[in-house]
């Protein structure tokens, strides 16, 4: 299958064109966060205060990288099951928010948020850490250090693989790629 | 009465965290080409090739295979006739702590499951001891993703729900799981026992070599079975469709009360881990 090249900022022009099952390479800046850093973000969203990074147009890559050795940008860095992201995605997203990275499956609520504002969520290969790292060519702690893995960094990506899980219409790969091999197999 | 000093477990659990970290076990190994070789699906067989080169990558560079290096479970089978000089619980703590730091392996503890504060060395380790006889120490570190753990349940089947009841809630345990745990996935089942029990039946099913079944015959043909039934389902390497949801059934069982039949399944990923020395 081709793949589709994506820069970030992810735009709505990108974001339309996108659907799933499409394979991609991301290059650009993207940030990380995960289950401590989202529960902070949306608790500024709460209070109408600033968040850390421009959240419009932005992809957010769910993961808690491994630490960097001497000479690496970055250790491994997979992606984490973003389910437990379900409950603070949709604010983000209704903040401007246009990419998740991540693996398995969302909530009705994030689809509809998806949906509604225009968001496309990416799967990353999860188990492939060591193979992924290489596409990630800057790495820098933005926010909440004292989180650790879970801190917000701002990467700098090249040709980043991932998939098109959902797209803005809420087609998911999920229940196509399944139901497509069943079918090859009656 | 043999004297082993805690420190050599401690130098030994360092290197094993780091090593079980880098380095997927050969039978994994095996299991993942075999799948590729005969998956079907196009988009299935890319993805279980981008697996073998990840894992490859990893043993070369000595990185982690993945990102979640695991909460750091310690198998220990100490003999009888074997002293230990020294704070053992200590000391395999300190293993896990230098490991984990001098490796570069995520720290992914919290103190308290409610309040979230990171440990910021991986510890505590999760430890399971086991008394054997002899007089030696054998030592297996297992890092336990949780994006599988998560996906794990335990259920009391009631007797009369027999051999379907336990084959319906794995595969129902597999179903819920689709596509979250990575797949393809291992699984390990506990049958019988107490409630806890079959928890831990099921945590060291994981710790057995996928090339060795079951020594009852008959659990041995329902590894076979059940795994033959998971790959039937459909979900395939990361939940994208095809024929590899499982490399592995390994199943585990115990006597049990006449009113009981606990069963439980821990789900693994792909990056199933743990290596072992006897000291």
């Amino acid at each position: 299958m081709a793949n589709i090249h994506i820069t970030t900022p992810l735009t709505q022009d990108a974001v339309k064109n996108l659907k799933a099952g499409d394979s991609c390479l991301i290059s650009g800046v993207i940030y990380t966060a995960r289950d401590a850093a989202h529960k902070r973000l949306c608790e500024l969203v709460a209070q109408g205060k600033p968040l850390p990074m421009d959240i419009k147009d932005s992809v957010i890559y769910f993961v808690g990288p491994t630490p960097a050795k001497p000479g690496q940008a970055i250790g491994s860095a997979g992606p984490t099951t973003s389910y437990r992201m379900d409950a603070y995605s949709p604010i983000l997203i209704a903040q401007g928010q246009t990419g998740m990275i991540g693996k398995g499956k969302r909530g009705p609520e994030v689809i509809e948020a998806m949906k509604q504002h225009g968001a496309v969520y990416f799967g990353a290969i999860g188990g492939c850490g060591a193979l992924l790292s290489r596409c990630i060519k800057e790495s820098e702690i933005i926010a909440y250090e004292d989180l650790g893995a879970e801190a917000i960094r701002r990467l700098v990506v090249e040709d980043f693989p991932v998939v098109v899980i959902i797209d803005s219409q809420g087609n998911n790969l999920y229940e196509t790629g399944k139901a497509n091999y069943l079918s090859s197999v009656e | 009465m043999r004297e082993l000093d805690a420190n050599q477990i401690t130098q030994t659990i360092k290197r094993l965290c780091i090593e079980a970290n880098c380095l997927l076990p050969s039978d994994i190994q095996n299991r993942i080409a075999t799948s590729c070789k005969n998956e079907p699906w196009s988009q299935a067989k890319e993805i279980l090739e981008r697996i073998i080169e990840n894992y490859q990558i990893a043993e070369k560079e000595n990185q982690p295979i993945c990102q979640d290096t695991g909460a750091a479970c310690v198998f220990l089978k100490i003999g009888q006739d074997v002293h230990i000089v020294g704070n053992l619980e200590d000391a395999v703590n300190e293993g896990v702590r230098q490991g984990y730091g001098e490796g570069y392996l995520r720290k992914s503890i919290v103190r308290d499951p409610l309040d979230r504060v990171n440990t910021g060395d991986n510890t505590p380790a999760m430890i399971y001891y086991e008394l054997v006889p002899g007089d030696k120490v054998e030592i297996t570190v297992a890092p336990k993703g949780f994006g599988s753990e998560n996906m794990s349940q335990i259920k009391m089947l009631r007797p009369s729900d027999g051999l379907q009841g336990v084959k319906d809630f794995v595969l129902k345990v597999v179903a819920d799981a689709g596509p979250n745990p990575c797949p393809p996935i291992v699984i390990g089942v506990g049958i019988g026992g107490t409630f806890d029990k079959a928890a831990y039946l099921a945590k060291k099913a994981l710790m057995r070599s996928t090339d060795i079944p079951n020594d009852n015959p008959f659990y041995a043909d329902l590894e076979k079975t059940l795994l033959e039934e998971i790959n039937a389902l459909g979900i395939g390497p990361q939940g994208f469709g095809g024929k590899t949801t499982a490399l592995a059934v390994n199943i585990e069982t115990l006597p049990t009360h006449i009113a009981g039949l606990p069963v439980a399944v821990n789900v693994n990923c792909h990056v199933t881990r743990h290596k072992t020395e006897v000291l």
